[in-house]
């Protein structure tokens, strides 16, 4: 408790010293949002990558980490089968064209902090045989994918989100190889895809699938004409790939997960860039059916971006506002709600990957945190649980991308810098739910 | 004050400048002019597709104007024996027309319509330059019988 008025002391001395920005950006139901700024060049600071060397993400007393896998080709979004195989979904999308000098100079600066291994486009099956926490069988489960991202088994079936469709392949328990190749379900918006990943997350039913589609600008300066049917979740029916909007203006969506027990579909997205270090905050939200969340006209409700032109006051005002701010720029890019067996600290709440920012001069992210629920709504400041991807001398090590949660009681994190898969485990066996 | 402005404008016997010089300052007017058109067009339509002609537009003024800034730089130091001040004019003129030209494609580099209002004032001003620079220069900057 007595560290809090410390850190509003440090915060308020760099505020003063270097007059530019707060340590810590702004958490909760009711972040603070500063008036939009820019300057000539925007703040860009890329963490230029480390090898870990020995050195191992720190993870709260009482947990352990290990690399379950490493080696990997561009791991971002992981799957608990029901066995407890995991399964890896790896590779790289994108390639929208250049189109301005700037799009040449901010490809070549922001590839500085990126592996340069190229992705995989293959889904990797992990297997811990003897349930000792180590996975000694590694296989690939499927290849010739094309980015591969958002993952859901409902019913026997393995839906892939590739970044072009959706693809489906017949599993049963057991399987650490595909039958056939991937058999199409329903194509998704890839012209462009300046955002590319696809996130997917199915309904409880297993009758919908809901999939993520990031926006193909920051602010619209590829034009109107490219963002039909971009920044916005799609409802699929997982029998005829059907598909309705399922809620929009939701910028990039990038992880989807479905309260336990619940209807309740969840997101965390990552909003606008180039106003300024704390604008606009990344956020985790639950998602109204037929809801509006502002991009690009407006943010967090009706702060009406002027960048979106011709604006539009009508939808302004439908803006509906998130319900909880992870803090600008951190990349939320993973999101799984936990269970008991992560031990009592843990239990009831989500796990957030935060891949780190660029478009800050102060980085931000680089980190796993948790966001604790009560009465299932977010309740109070996010709790770091693995840190020290970004090492004290500016370096990343690692940077966390998805995160799942094994019912055993693990959290399973991609790290798509390091190509580790990483698993936290209670060190102490935590009591058994119920 | 008349005096010094027809001697900029209306120098009597210069010589020519030299004629890769002379496509190099031919350059800056153009290219600068034809991105505050384009300004315009995205300022009066939203279409985006006209601010990123303006981008690179002012890409190749500065290109082919960096060399001819350059270019008069060299001829500074190199040759110290004018009197006049026409050179030292126009590779002012030249210096303040490059860098508002660079602040510009900076602007430029903002995304959608956060370059407006900036980028048709700079458009303007940087074009106004190019516009006295290439007077100046074509005048010739060095007295002297012609070639």
């Amino acid at each position: 408790m007595m560290r809090r008025p410390l850190l509003l002391l440090a915060a308020a001395l760099a505020l003063s010293s270097c007059g530019a920005e707060p340590e810590t950006a702004d958490y909760g139901a009711d972040p603070a949002l500063p008036e939009p700024s820019r300057g000539l060049l925007p703040s860009m600071v890329i963490s230029r990558p480390a090898p870990w060397g020995e050195a191992r993400p720190t993870v709260p007393q009482g947990y352990t980490i290990e690399a379950i896998a490493t080696d990997l080709k561009i791991p971002r979004q992981t799957l608990i089968l029901p066995n407890g195989d995991i399964l890896v979904a790896e590779g790289s999308g994108g390639g929208a064209p250049t189109v301005r000098p700037k799009d040449i100079i901010a490809s070549f600066i922001k590839g500085r902090g990126k592996s340069s291994v190229p992705g995989g486009n293959r889904l990797t099956l992990l297997r811990d045989v003897d349930r000792d926490g180590r996975y000694e069988v590694n296989s690939i489960f499927a290849e010739g994918l094309n980015a591969p991202y958002g993952l859901a088994l409902v019913n026997g079936v393995l839906y892939v989100a590739n970044q072009d469709e959706v693809v489906r392949f017949d599993y049963s328990d057991g399987q650490t190889k595909a039958n056939g190749p991937p058999i199409h379900v329903s194509d998704l918006p890839s012209a462009i895809n300046h955002h590319w990943t696809k996130a997917m997350t199915a309904s409880p039913d297993g009758r919908f699938l809901y999939v993520g589609i990031g926006s193909n600008s920051n602010i619209t300066e590829r034009g109107m004409d490219a963002e039909i049917d971009r920044a916005m979740i799609w409802q699929i029916d997982a029998q005829t790939g059907a598909h309705r909007q399922y809620a929009t203006g939701l910028r990039n969506p990038t992880a989807l997960a479905f309260q336990p027990g619940t209807n309740q579909l969840w997101a965390v997205v990552n909003e606008r860039d180039e106003i300024g270090p704390n604008l606009v905050p990344d956020y985790l939200t639950s998602v109204r059916e037929r809801g509006f969340y502002g991009w690009p006209y407006s943010y967090w409700g009706q702060n009406v971006d002027r960048r979106a032109q011709p604006q539009d006051p009508e939808r302004v005002a439908a803006a509906l506002r998130p319900d909880y701010s992870l803090g600008s720029h951190v990349a939320a890019l993973g999101v799984a709600f936990s269970n008991p067996n992560m031990g009592s600290a843990f239990a009831d709440g989500v796990f957030v990957g935060e891949h780190g920012s660029w478009n800050r001069s102060v980085p931000v992210g680089y980190k796993v945190v948790f966001v604790p629920f009560r009465d299932g709504h977010p309740a109070g400041d996010p709790v770091d649980f693995v840190t020290g991807f970004l090492g004290d001398d500016g370096r990343a090590r690692g940077r966390p991308v998805g995160v799942s949660v094994d019912p055993r009681g693990a959290l399973i994190v991609a790290d798509d810098l390091s190509n580790t898969v990483w698993r936290i485990t209670p060190t102490v066996a935590a009591p058994a739910s119920k | 004050m008349w005096t010094v402005v027809s001697a900029l404008f209306a120098p009597g016997l210069q010589r020519p400048i030299h004629p890769l010089h002379a496509i190099l300052l031919s350059f800056p007017l153009p290219m600068f002019l034809s991105a505050l058109l384009s300004d315009i067009a995205y300022a009066s339509t939203f279409h985006i597709q006209w601010i990123n002609f303006s981008a690179w537009l002012l890409v190749g003024g500065l290109i082919g104007g960096g060399f001819a800034l350059l270019w008069t730089l060299v001829e500074l130091v190199r040759d110290r024996s004018t009197r006049s001040m026409r050179p030292f004019t126009f590779a002012g003129l030249m210096l303040l027309m490059w860098v508002l030209g660079f602040i510009n494609s900076l602007v430029h580099a903002k995304d959608g319509w956060a370059t407006m209002p900036d980028s048709l004032w700079l458009s303007s001003i940087a074009t106004v330059l190019a516009l006295v620079a290439a007077w100046i220069g074509y005048s010739g900057l060095r007295a002297g019988d012609p070639r």
